[in-house]
C-alpha cells in the first residue's frame, strides 16, 4: 500500500520535470550558454579590424587589467549612479505619494482607473522613441527653446545637449517619467496588502495621517520597497537606451552622461568580444555587490 | 563599346515589349533570377529607376529587369548599421543560397578601403567582371585610386565625381558683400584668413558664416599632408589642428554653431529664416540635401551660388561593387558599365539630378553650353569648376581608419568648442574613443 502510493507520487513528479523542459531549454540556450561564453571570451584578445579578424588569442586577465587601469570605468559607473539617483529619488517620492492617495479609502478618489492607466502609459512607449522625442523637443531650435525664448525667460536658445546638468537632468527626468507609474502600481499592491484593521486601529488611537503613513504604511511596505529598490538599481545599472539616443551614443558633454552599458556598446564597433566580455563580467560582480548592500541595509531585520 | 551597349539596350527594350524574358535569357541563361542590391539610402535606387534602361519598379523595394527580380535592401548608415550588415553577410556570400546572394553593394569614400582590400576579397575586381581600364577611361583618376587594392586592381566604380565647393546664399552675399557674382564672392573666401574676416562681417550682420563647425571640417581634412594613421599610430595633422583653432574662434565669436551635420539645427540654413551664409558640398549635395524641391527653401528659388572656397576638397561619392559570389555577373557588369561609363545615361543623370558625373567627356559637354546650368544655383553652370576640382583631388592620404577618426575627432572637439573641456581634454577623449573603435591602434 505504502509503496504503491510512493510510485504514484514519483509518476506525478515526472510531469513537473516535463513541464520544466521548455523553461530549461530557453534558459540554457539564451542565458546560461551566453553567460558562460561571456566569461570564457573575456580571457581572449578577439576583435575585428575592418573585415579582418584579430585573435582569438588567450591573454589571461589582461582585459580586466586594461579596463581597471586604463579606461574610465569609475567615471562611467559614477555617471550611471548619478543619473539613476537623480531619477529614482523623485520617482519613489512621487510613487509613494500617489500610491498612498490611491489606496487611502478616506479620500474616495474618483476616476482611479483612468489615472492609474494614465500614469502607467509613459512606460508603454519605447524608451528610444521617448528619447528621440525629447531630443527633438529640447534641440537648440526645438519647441521648448522657442517657448522659453518666446516667454522671455531666455535671451537666446539654450543648448540643452551641451551642458552636463541639463543632459543628466533630462535623462533622469525621462527615466522618472517612464518608471514612476510602474513603481506606483507595485507600491500600491504592497499597500493594499496591509490590513485595513491596522489603519482603523491607528485612527482610533488618534494618529494623524502623517503618522499613519510613517509608522504603519512604510514599515509594512518594506518587503515590496526592497524589491522596488533592487530591481530599479539593476535597471539603473543597465541604463542604456535613453542616454544613448539622447546623446547620439556619444555620452557628451565629455562623456559625462555615458553609462556603463553605453561604454560596453562602444566595444561593439570592433566586435571586441574580449574586452566587452570582461566588462560584462565586472558589471555582473558590481550588480551582485550593490544588490547585496541594498538588501543588507534595508532588510536588516529580515536577514536576522 | 557604345554600339554594343546600345544594341543591348535596344534588345532589352524590344524584349520587354515583344518577347518578355528574351533579352537576358540569351546572354545570362544560367544566371540568377534575383538581383540583390545592398544600399543605405534611396539615391542609387532612384538613379536606376530613372536612368537604367529596362528597369521597372514594382514597389518600394522591388523591381524587375527583364525576368530578373531586383530586390533592394536599404539599411541606413546610422550607428554603422549599413556596414555591420555588410560585414555579417559578405564574408559568407559565396556559399549563400542563389536567391539570397548579394550581387551589388555600394560603398562610400570614407570606408572604401575596408571593402576593396584584396585580402578580404568581398568585392570582385573589375577585371574579373570583364570590365577593362579602357571602359573606365573617361573616369577621373581619384575615383579609381581610392578603390584600387594593394595589387593595383580596381574593385569598384562610381558614377559621381565628388569634388566640392563652397555654396553660398546669394541674398546674403548681396546684402553683406554687395555682390552675388561667383568670381567676386570667391575673393571674400579665397583662403582661410579672408574667410574668417568675412565670417566676422556675417556675424555683425546677424548671419552665421556656416551652419556648424563640421561643415568646414572636410575642407581641412582633405588637405592634410599625411594620413590619419601611420604605422599603426594615430597622428594629428597640422591642417586638422588649424580646423580646431579656426573653429574655436568662430564658435566663440558666434559665427557658427556646434550642431551635428544632418541635424535639424544644421539644416535650417536651407531656408531663409536659418540665416546661414554658406555650406560646403559637392554636386550630390544640391540634389540630395538642400531641400531644393520644397517651396520656401533657398534652393527652390535658385538662391544658391557655387565657388571654389578657401581650399579645394571632395566629399563622399558612391561606388558600386560587384559582390564576390554574385550569380548575376553579366547583369552586374552591364549595370556598372551603363551607370558609370555610358555618356548618354550619365548626361541624363547630370541634368535630371544635378549630379556631377564621373565622366570627363560629359562634364566637358555640360560645361561648354547652357545644358549644364542648374536651377538651384540660380542658373550658374558649376561643371567647369567641378571638373577642374575633380582633376586635383588627391587620395594619397586616405587610410582605412578615416571614417572612425573623422567622426570621433569632430565629436570630441565639440566639447572643446562648447566650452565643456580644454583642448587637451577633448584630445584625450578622442584618443580614448579611437582605441575603443580600433583596438589595434596606438595614440600619440
Amino acid at each position: 500500500m505504502k509503496g504503491k502510493k510512493k510510485s504514484a507520487v514519483v509518476r506525478y513528479n515526472r510531469w513537473g520535470y516535463i513541464f520544466l523542459i521548455p523553461f530549461m531549454v530557453v534558459f540554457v540556450v539564451f542565458q546560461l550558454i551566453p553567460l558562460v561564453t561571456t566569461v570564457y571570451n573575456s580571457f581572449f584578445e578577439n576583435f575585428m579590424s575592418g573585415l579582418k579578424q584579430v585573435g582569438p588569442n588567450f591573454i589571461g586577465f589582461k582585459n580586466y587589467i586594461q579596463l581597471l587601469t586604463q579606461g574610465d570605468l569609475l567615471k562611467y559607473f559614477l555617471n550611471t549612479m548619478i543619473m539613476w539617483i537623480l531619477g529614482f529619488v523623485p520617482q519613489i517620492i512621487l510613487s509613494l505619494l500617489l500610491g498612498s492617495w490611491f489606496t487611502n479609502p478616506q479620500l474616495k478618489l474618483k476616476f482611479q482607473r483612468f489615472f492609474k492607466t494614465v500614469i502607467y502609459l509613459p512606460n508603454l512607449i519605447m524608451a528610444s522613441a521617448f528619447a528621440m522625442l525629447f531630443f527633438t523637443l529640447f534641440a537648440k531650435t526645438g519647441p521648448i527653446n522657442s517657448i522659453l525664448v518666446g516667454m522671455g525667460l531666455f535671451k537666446e536658445p539654450y543648448d540643452f545637449m551641451a551642458h552636463v546638468g541639463s543632459v543628466r537632468g533630462l535623462v533622469a527626468f525621462m527615466n522618472c517619467l517612464m518608471w514612476f507609474g510602474n513603481t506606483t502600481i507595485l507600491l500600491m499592491a504592497g499597500m493594499m496588502g496591509i490590513s485595513d484593521s491596522l489603519y482603523e486601529a491607528a485612527e482610533v488611537d488618534g494618529a494623524t495621517p502623517t503618522q499613519i503613513f510613517w509608522k504603519v504604511t512604510i514599515p509594512l511596505l518594506k518587503p515590496i520597497f526592497i524589491y522596488v529598490v533592487i530591481t530599479s538599481l539593476i535597471g539603473g545599472l543597465q541604463m542604456f537606451d535613453v542616454p544613448q539616443i539622447l546623446t547620439n551614443g556619444t555620452g557628451d558633454p565629455m562623456r559625462s552622461s555615458m553609462t556603463l552599458i553605453m561604454y560596453l556598446n562602444k566595444h561593439l564597433y570592433s566586435k571586441n568580444f574580449g574586452l566587452a566580455g570582461a566588462l560584462s563580467v565586472l558589471l555582473l560582480v558590481l550588480t551582485a555587490i550593490l544588490s547585496a548592500i541594498v538588501f543588507r541595509v534595508t532588510a536588516k531585520d529580515e536577514v536576522k | 563599346m557604345k554600339k554594343r551597349m546600345m544594341s543591348l539596350v535596344s534588345m532589352a527594350l524590344i524584349g520587354a515589349m515583344v518577347l518578355p524574358n528574351a533579352a537576358f535569357a540569351e546572354e545570362a541563361a544560367d544566371e540568377g533570377k534575383v538581383l540583390n542590391i545592398q544600399v543605405w539610402n534611396e539615391e542609387f535606387k532612384s538613379r536606376i529607376t530613372d536612368h537604367y534602361p529596362g528597369y521597372e519598379a514594382v514597389d518600394e523595394t522591388h523591381g524587375k529587369i527583364g525576368d530578373v527580380d531586383v530586390v533592394w535592401t536599404i539599411t541606413p548608415s546610422d550607428d554603422n548599421a549599413y556596414q555591420n550588415n555588410l560585414d555579417s553577410i559578405l564574408p559568407g556570400n559565396v556559399d549563400a543560397a542563389a536567391d539570397d546572394k548579394v550581387d551589388i553593394f555600394l560603398i562610400e569614400a570614407d570606408y572604401a578601403l575596408k571593402y576593396v582590400d584584396a585580402d578580404v576579397n568581398v568585392a570582385m575586381t573589375m577585371e574579373d567582371l570583364g570590365i577593362t581600364d579602357e571602359d573606365l577611361g573617361k573616369q577621373y583618376t581619384y575615383t579609381q585610386d581610392i578603390v584600387r587594392d594593394a595589387d593595383g586592381k580596381l574593385r569598384a566604380s562610381s558614377w559621381q565625381a565628388c569634388s566640392a565647393g563652397l555654396i553660398y546664399n546669394r541674398e546674403i552675399a548681396k546684402e553683406v558683400l554687395g555682390t552675388d557674382d561667383p568670381d567676386e564672392v570667391q575673393e571674400f573666401v579665397k583662403d582661410w584668413d579672408t574667410y574668417n574676416e568675412t565670417a566676422a562681417k556675417m556675424a555683425d550682420a546677424g548671419y552665421k558664416m556656416a551652419a556648424t563647425v563640421n561643415d568646414t571640417y572636410r575642407v581641412y581634412s582633405n588637405n592634410v599632408s599625411a594620413p590619419w594613421v601611420q604605422d599603426g599610430k594615430v597622428v594629428l595633422d597640422d591642417n586638422i589642428k588649424k580646423w580646431v583653432d579656426d573653429s574655436k574662434t568662430a564658435v566663440d565669436n558666434n559665427e557658427t554653431t556646434t550642431a551635428e551635420l544632418w541635424s535639424d539645427d544644421w539644416a535650417k540654413g536651407f531656408f531663409p529664416e536659418g540665416k546661414v551664409f554658406c555650406y560646403f558640398g559637392p554636386a550630390w549635395f544640391f540634389n540630395f540635401s538642400m531641400h531644393g524641391d520644397e517651396e520656401g527653401s533657398v534652393g527652390h528659388d535658385g538662391g544658391w551660388g557655387l565657388v571654389t572656397g578657401p581650399q579645394g576638397f571632395y566629399w563622399g561619392g558612391t561606388w558600386i561593387c560587384a559582390a564576390q559570389g554574385t550569380d548575376n555577373p553579366t547583369l552586374v557588369k552591364d549595370i556598372i558599365l551603363t551607370m558609370t561609363t555610358d555618356n548618354d545615361v550619365m548626361k541624363e543623370i547630370a541634368q535630371a539630378d544635378s549630379d556631377c558625373v564621373n565622366n570627363k567627356e560629359v562634364l566637358e559637354e555640360l560645361a561648354a553650353d547652357e545644358s549644364g546650368n542648374l536651377a538651384i544655383l540660380g542658373g550658374q553652370n558649376p561643371y567647369e569648376m567641378l571638373a577642374a576640382g575633380a582633376e586635383l583631388v588627391d587620395m594619397s592620404n586616405t587610410s582605412p581608419y578615416d571614417q572612425g577618426c573623422n567622426e570621433e575627432f569632430q565629436g570630441a572637439m565639440k566639447n572643446y568648442f562648447d566650452g565643456n573641456a580644454t583642448y587637451e581634454e577633448a584630445l584625450a577623449q578622442f584618443n580614448t574613443a579611437i582605441v575603443e573603435k580600433y583596438p589595434e591602434l596606438v595614440t600619440e
